[in-house]
Order: C-alpha cells, then sequence, then structure tokens
C-alpha cells in the first residue's frame, strides 16, 4: 500500500492507495446520493421479500402478508371475463341457430367460442380446419351426409351419428351386399362402374351399363334413381365429386361388399346445448352451410 | 462551495473588477479519503448578455409549445377528435394537425427518429452540445427553476448566505415559496403531458373532479416528482451521472466544431491586479482571473480547463466574461465559440513550447489590436463535408418520409389466405379458397368500396355473412376511421386454371373518390383435403 491520499500528479486527483506494479487507482469519488439510493433500492427488495410470495420452502414458499397471488390474479380476471360474456351467453341460450346466425353480434360471439371448443373436441377427428380425412367428413365443402340446413347441422352435432348412448341418433345402415351374398362380384364390379359414371368419372362403359339395373334394384331406394343420395337416411350423394371413402374403383367396390359406418358421439349430453349451438355456428361460418 | 468560511469571504477585489471566491466543483482532491462525496452546492449567479438572452427566448418557446399544443384545436369533421395533437393510445390513432397516422403507419415516427438522431449529430458537429446547453428539458426546466430560486431568494451572494444562516421565520418562509413554486411548476409539467393523450378539455374536467383514471393520476405524479427533484435537486447531477450523452458526444466532435473554448493564447498569463502586474513588469494575458465564469456556470465547473465532460456549453460564460472584459475596455471573446483547429493556430503564434509559456504580445499590433494572422470566430466553418453529408441524410430521410405521406392512399385492402386448409373441393367439382380480406377506411368519413377480383376467369365471390351477393365484385360499406374485416370464398372451376398457384389481384375502389387499393393474392389448387 502507499500512502492513501496521495495526489496524482497528472489529473490532480487522489488516489485510493491500491497500487499495482506502479499502476495506482486515483478516486474519483461516486455522488453521495448514488450509494443512498441503491441502498434504498436494497430497503426496498426487504420489504418486496416481506410482502410478496419469495423465498422457495418445501412446502412451496413464502406466501407474503399481502397474500398477494398470480393465480388469484387470473381467477379475477377469468372471474371479469365471464362477467362480461354473461349477456352474450344469455342471448345465445335463448336465440336459435338461425337468430344467432342473424346477429352480427352473437355471429361473432358464437364462431369465436365454437372455434374454441371444435379445436378441443372435434380437431381429432375432423383435423383443425375442419378439412376431414377419409372416413371423417370434410365439414368446409357444401357436401353433407345428414343435411347442411343450420337446424340439421345443430341436430347432428347434438345427438352425433350412429351415438350408442343417445337415443334421437343418426342411424343408418348399408347392407352388406358382398359379405353377406346379396351380389357376386361381378355384379358389384358393374355397379361399381355405374357409380363412376353417375359420379362423371372414369368408368368402363359397358360395365356401368350393366350396373345401371343393379343400382336400380339395390341401391335407388336409398341413393336416389340417380345417386343424389338421402340426407334422412345419411346415404351419400353418389353423383358428386366429393367422396367420404375415396372415389376410387377399388374403394366403392370395398364399400358396397362390406361398407364401414362412421361414429360421432353425441355432443349435447356432454357440452349442453349453447356449445352445440357455438360449435354449429363455426361449421357454417366455415361456408359450406346450406 | 464545500465550506462556510469561503461563504463568509466570497469577495475580494480587483481594481474596479469584483472576484468571486469561487472554485470549480469537478477538480481537484474532492473525495478526501471516502469513495462517495456529497453534492457540492452550486449557487450560479446572474448574468446578462447575448447568450442569456437566447436561453430565455429558447426557454420561452419550448416551454410555450410543450404546455400549449395539446389545446390547439383542428377540425377533422364529426367523426374524429379535434385536437391538434393527440397521441390516441385506446383507439390506437396518433393526430398531427392534418396528419393521422395508424399503427402500421410507424415507421414514420421511425422516420422521425432517424431525422432527430441525424439532426442531433448535424448540430453537435457544428455547435457541439448545443442540445445540451439550450433545448434539453433538463436545461430548460433547470433553468427555470434556477431563475425561481433567485426570484425569491436574491442572486448568488445572496443565496449563500442564505444557506449558510440558520434556521429562521424569514428562511423558512423563502424556502416554502420556493418549493411551493417548484411543485407547481412540476404539477404543470407533469399535468401537460397527460393532455396529449386525450381530449385536454374533457379530461382537464375530469382530472379536477377525481373522475380520471389512475393512470392519468398515476403519471402526473411520476412526472410532477421527477421534474421537482430533477430540476431543483439534482440539476448538474442529472448530467454529469446520470445521461449518458455528455459520454457520447466526445465521439461527435472534430475539431472544426464550435464549442465554448477560454481562448488561453489571449488570456494567458493571468493577472489579479493589472497595475500591480505591469508595475513589476511581468507579462499578462486578458485574463485577470476574477472568476466570473465560474459563479455563473450552472454546473459549477472552469471552462477555463477547457472541454470537460461536465460543460452543457450554456454559454453563460461567455456572456460573463465579455462583461468583464468591455468594463476592462478589451476585445470580447475570451472566452468564445472557436473551433480546435483555429485556437491550436492562435495558440502556436503566441507559444513556442507547445503551450507551456504563452507571450501574448506576439498577437498584438502597435495599437492593442490583435495582428493579422490571428483566426477569430468565422461562421463559414460550417460548411464541410461532413455537415453537409449530415444535411443531405436529413433532408433525403425528410423529403422521403414527406413524399410517402402525401401520395399514401387513404384505402389499403390487406389479404390473408386461409392456411388450414388451403383448397376445398366442392361437390360440383369447383375449387374453393378462402380469403380473409381487410379493408381499412384511413379518413373520417363513411365510404362504400367496391371490392372485386382481377384476373382467375371464372371466379366467383361469396363473402361469408353476406346473403346474395355473388360475382365478381361486391359493394363494401366501410366505417369511418375503421377496418372492415371480410372473410371471402373464392371459388373456381379447375377447368378455368392450371394446377397449383394461380396469381389475381384483389381490388378495392372507391369511384366516387377515384381512389384504388390493390393486394396481389393467389389462388392455390394444392393442398386439396381428400
Amino acid at each position: 500500500m502507499t500512502n492513501r491520499n496521495e495526489i496524482d500528479k497528472i489529473s490532480g486527483v487522489e488516489t485510493t492507495g491500491h497500487d499495482w506494479d506502479g499502476i495506482k487507482e486515483l478516486n474519483n469519488p461516486l455522488p453521495r446520493w448514488w450509494i443512498l439510493t441503491f441502498y434504498a433500492t436494497i430497503a426496498f427488495s426487504i420489504g418486496y421479500m416481506v410482502v410478496y410470495p419469495s423465498w422457495p420452502t418445501p412446502g412451496g414458499g413464502t406466501k407474503g402478508l399481502w397474500g398477494w397471488s398470480s393465480r388469484h390474479d387470473i381467477q379475477t380476471v377469468m372471474d371479469d371475463v365471464a362477467k362480461g360474456r354473461a349477456d352474450v351467453e344469455k342471448k345465445i341460450s335463448s336465440s336459435d341457430i338461425n337468430a344467432i346466425m342473424a346477429s352480427p353480434e352473437l355471429k361473432a360471439f358464437a364462431v369465436s367460442a365454437g372455434g374454441s371448443a371444435f379445436k378441443v373436441h372435434c380437431a381429432a377427428c375432423h383435423g383443425a380446419g375442419a378439412q376431414g380425412a377419409v372416413g371423417y367428413p370434410n365439414l368446409n365443402d357444401d357436401d353433407w351426409l345428414w343435411g347442411g340446413k343450420p337446424e340439421q347441422i345443430v341436430a347432428t352435432i347434438a345427438h352425433g351419428v350412429r351415438s350408442p348412448t343417445d337415443s334421437a341418433t343418426h342411424t343408418s345402415q348399408m347392407p352388406a351386399f358382398g359379405r353377406d351374398g346379396v351380389l357376386d362380384d361381378q355384379k358389384i364390379a358393374a355397379v361399381t362402374q355405374y357409380v363412376l359414371k353417375l359420379a362423371k368419372l372414369d368408368h368402363d362403359e359397358a360395365k356401368a351399363t350393366a350396373g345401371a339395373q343393379i343400382f336400380t334394384d339395390n341401391c335407388a331406394a336409398c341413393h336416389g334413381a340417380n345417386g343424389e343420395g338421402n340426407q334422412d337416411m345419411g346415404a351419400p350423394r353418389l353423383s358428386d365429386q366429393i367422396w367420404l371413402y375415396k372415389g376410387t374403383a377399388e374403394a366403392i367396390t370395398a364399400q358396397v361388399t362390406n361398407p364401414r359406418h362412421g361414429v360421432m358421439p353425441a355432443w349435447e349430453p356432454q357440452l349442453g346445448p349453447d356449445k352445440v349451438k357455438e360449435l354449429a355456428a363455426y361449421v357454417i361460418s366455415l361456408g359450406g352451410s346450406k | 462551495m464545500s465550506s462556510r468560511s469561503e461563504v463568509q469571504s466570497s469577495l475580494s477585489t480587483t481594481g474596479d473588477i469584483d472576484r468571486s471566491d469561487v472554485k470549480d466543483v469537478n477538480t481537484g482532491a474532492k473525495a478526501k479519503g471516502g469513495l462517495y462525496a456529497a453534492r457540492e452546492k452550486i449557487f450560479p449567479k446572474r448574468v446578462q448578455g447575448t447568450f442569456r438572452r437566447l436561453k430565455w427566448i429558447i426557454m420561452a418557446v419550448t416551454l410555450a409549445i410543450y404546455y400549449i399544443t395539446p389545446w390547439l384545436r383542428w377540425d377533422r369533421g364529426p367523426n374524429a377528435p379535434d385536437q391538434a395533437v393527440l397521441l390516441d393510445m385506446l383507439h390506437r390513432r396518433f393526430y398531427f394537425f392534418f396528419i393521422e397516422i395508424w399503427p402500421q403507419e410507424f415507421y414514420f415516427v421511425a422516420g422521425l427518429l432517424v431525422m432527430a438522431g441525424v439532426g442531433l449529430f448535424l448540430v453537435t458537429s457544428v455547435v457541439g452540445r448545443a442540445w445540451c446547453g439550450y433545448s434539453c428539458p433538463q436545461t430548460v426546466w433547470t433553468d427555470l427553476f434556477i431563475a425561481v430560486e433567485s426570484f425569491f431568494e436574491g442572486d448568488r451572494n445572496a443565496r449563500m448566505k442564505l444557506d449558510a444562516a440558520p434556521y429562521g421565520l424569514r428562511k423558512i418562509g423563502l424556502r416554502l415559496a420556493k418549493h411551493i413554486t417548484w411543485l407547481v411548476i412540476a404539477v404543470a409539467t407533469g399535468g401537460a403531458w397527460i393532455f396529449y393523450f386525450a381530449d385536454a378539455p374533457t379530461l382537464l374536467k375530469s382530472f379536477v373532479t377525481g373522475e380520471a383514471p389512475f393512470v392519468a393520476y398515476g403519471t402526473v405524479g411520476v412526472l410532477t416528482a421527477t421534474t421537482y427533484i430533477f430540476g431543483g435537486l439534482m440539476r448538474e447531477q442529472v448530467c454529469i451521472y446520470m445521461c449518458p450523452w455528455p459520454r457520447i458526444q466526445a465521439a461527435m466532435l472534430d475539431e472544426d466544431s464550435l464549442v465554448v473554448t477560454y481562448n488561453a493564447w489571449r488570456g494567458e498569463p493571468r493577472s489579479r491586479g493589472m497595475k500591480k502586474s505591469k508595475a513589476e513588469g511581468l507579462v499578462s494575458g486578458d485574463c485577470v482571473d476574477c472568476n466570473a465564469c465560474v459563479a455563473v456556470c450552472p454546473t459549477g465547473i472552469d471552462i477555463r480547463h477547457g472541454q470537460q465532460m461536465e460543460c452543457i456549453t450554456c454559454a453563460l460564460c461567455i456572456d460573463a466574461c465579455d462583461d468583464i472584459m468591455s468594463k476592462l475596455g478589451r476585445q470580447k471573446g475570451l472566452i468564445d465559440y472557436s473551433t480546435l483547429r483555429d485556437y491550436n493556430h492562435n495558440m502556436a503564434l503566441v507559444s513556442s513550447d507547445g503551450g507551456q509559456t504563452i507571450e501574448p504580445a506576439r498577437i498584438r499590433d502597435a495599437n492593442g489590436g490583435f495582428i493579422a494572422g490571428v483566426r477569430h470566430f468565422d461562421w463559414h466553418v460550417i460548411l464541410r463535408p461532413r455537415t453537409f453529408i449530415y444535411v443531405g441524410l436529413w433532408s433525403l430521410v425528410g423529403l422521403g418520409m414527406l413524399f410517402a405521406l402525401l401520395t399514401r392512399d387513404h384505402l389499403r385492402v390487406n389479404v390473408l389466405h386461409d392456411r388450414n386448409p388451403m383448397a376445398i373441393k366442392m361437390s360440383d367439382g369447383s375449387i374453393r379458397n378462402g380469403f380473409t380480406v381487410k379493408l381499412l377506411n384511413m379518413q373520417p368519413d363513411a365510404r362504400s368500396v367496391t371490392l372485386s377480383i382481377d384476373g382467375l376467369a371464372g371466379a366467383e365471390m361469396t363473402v361469408a355473412g353476406v346473403e346474395g351477393k355473388q360475382g365478381r365484385s361486391i359493394d363494401v360499406p366501410l366505417q369511418p376511421d375503421k377496418l372492415e374485416t371480410l372473410h371471402v370464398f373464392v371459388t373456381v372451376s379447375p377447368q378455368l386454371m392450371k394446377a397449383g398457384k394461380n396469381e389475381f389481384r384483389f381490388v378495392a375502389s372507391d369511384f366516387r373518390v377515384g381512389s384504388t387499393a390493390k393486394y396481389e393474392a393467389s389462388f392455390e389448387t394444392e393442398g386439396l383435403s381428400q
């Protein structure tokens, strides 16, 4: 240590007395208010630790004198949200789907709420964008198995399709023409070509001609004389470009031989009638509803 | 002043010039062994002169702009506020006289900041820290607070005496008057700020009646506290310890920058008592060491030590010194705006050993004037490549913004293609794409806009929620100064277009005023589900 109060010749500033191989540290003092402010922040932090949750303990942590918690904050916010929604939710509860879609206020709310619920309850099968997959209908398009009118969509969501728990569920069954031996392979092949013709897809004209009568005898009762379908019994329209199980000869043959039948849960018992309406509003907003 | 004894004998005389017994606060061994030092009180002396007058004018103008601006009215019709300058955070609009800026046009503010930055470079390279000395709010309010202080407590010596005196009725009264006035100014300062963010008359009324939102009171409270503390109590401490600009300035100055300079080449050697030094045959310069420059300094420094971080270049020492020089019948400008280049040139004239010994007689002619070789203040020094580049950049940004501002359209369209799914096959085999179309009506009047498809033959539009409006164009009513969001379905037969991406445009037109906005969109056939 050198002399503590030595004055540096060049700067005129005193040294701290620290000396490293002849290099001396100058003492340009910090302002006193600076150190007092620093002490004030320390005092503040102690106060903060006392009144707010701060130290972790085996049981969770200190709670603080004011008993503040972020969970309580979020609960307050959520309660406010619920309070703000109460009015519009009451209106949705007392309105039918057409009235909801006619009111810009209710529609905006229902579409948004339904969109959220869709991601939770429906996206697993129908896809996040309701685009569907093989065996799971695309809800964006204008083809509907059980009807695309707003109230029909509500009914389908509410009671489901072939739901074992709901007595009002949509239900129908296509005979297994091949498995049960009603039609032999040759006839199935012929009627397959006729179905392809109905949909204006590539087909074998000779077989299709042979299949016309088979179609009239076996299929037209449900699917219609020209394959226009029947939404009352969920019989798909065969003359359009949309296929639940692909529009190829193999897929159609497989369906005629041993048909698959889709199942959807009845949602009203789980979600209640209001959420069903909101889901329907979202599906309608996708643009395919009629 | 750090000690009371100095205060007691603050005056001594040098002939007819009063000499202030004052020492600069930023040099010497002030720590006295400690690592922290108390603030040394500074009592700036009143001064008259050119720069003091300029500072009064700038103070009046800047304070007037700050306090009055929110109260100016500007008629924008029934659908927009009539406040000339308004930052409407709630509705996310910024109004500045005839200009209205939406949040996505924030680049105008960024441009203004770029201009402010380049402007600061320009001013600094020309006249040093003119921002600090004249127009920084810290300087302006500190100046105002010092004026209040000397109004109540008197000039430097009276204030020092009062400060040293024990608390009595008079001292308490004067101190109360000063602090209350400071607080009133501080409240007015904090109060004026909030009027930029809401309709001023309405807010004032609700503020006074206690109905204003908490954030208004909180803001006024914080700004009142900062104004009072920074302007009244901390003053130069803010400049020296809190502000980064004094550290940055060194990089901005060059040897042609005009900075407040003590012209040592004519001032040195200093003499205290001309007659005495003349009688003794001593060489003496113009500086009579009266310390007037130190006594008037608001940051308490001695400009004769040259450029210092603490110097805000307020130029009050120039006024103080000019006053002394005229009393002595000598040329003004012993302390003056000067460049380092001129200073060094003149220094070389009077000194042969780099300034160790100065012979002021070498620049004097027979009549006591300066010889021709001495360089004086010359405004032409501002004309140099660096300043031209800054002016050019500044103007370029300014003109670019002005052009963008004057040519911008008050109708805009933004389009977002639906991502999931990209494309939908309909039962008749046609393909549908969904788009979120946002129409921005950026004027305070309602209008009807036609949204149409340009390109994409055979395409038809459907708007969700709008019955029966099908075709290639639809009319959309727009609310004043609002954004309208539409979900638009476009359907095309696959036979009429190529597979993959098909480019087309959404066009929004207001035929009434002939304004059109376009958006390049694309129709996708890929990504069909099933």
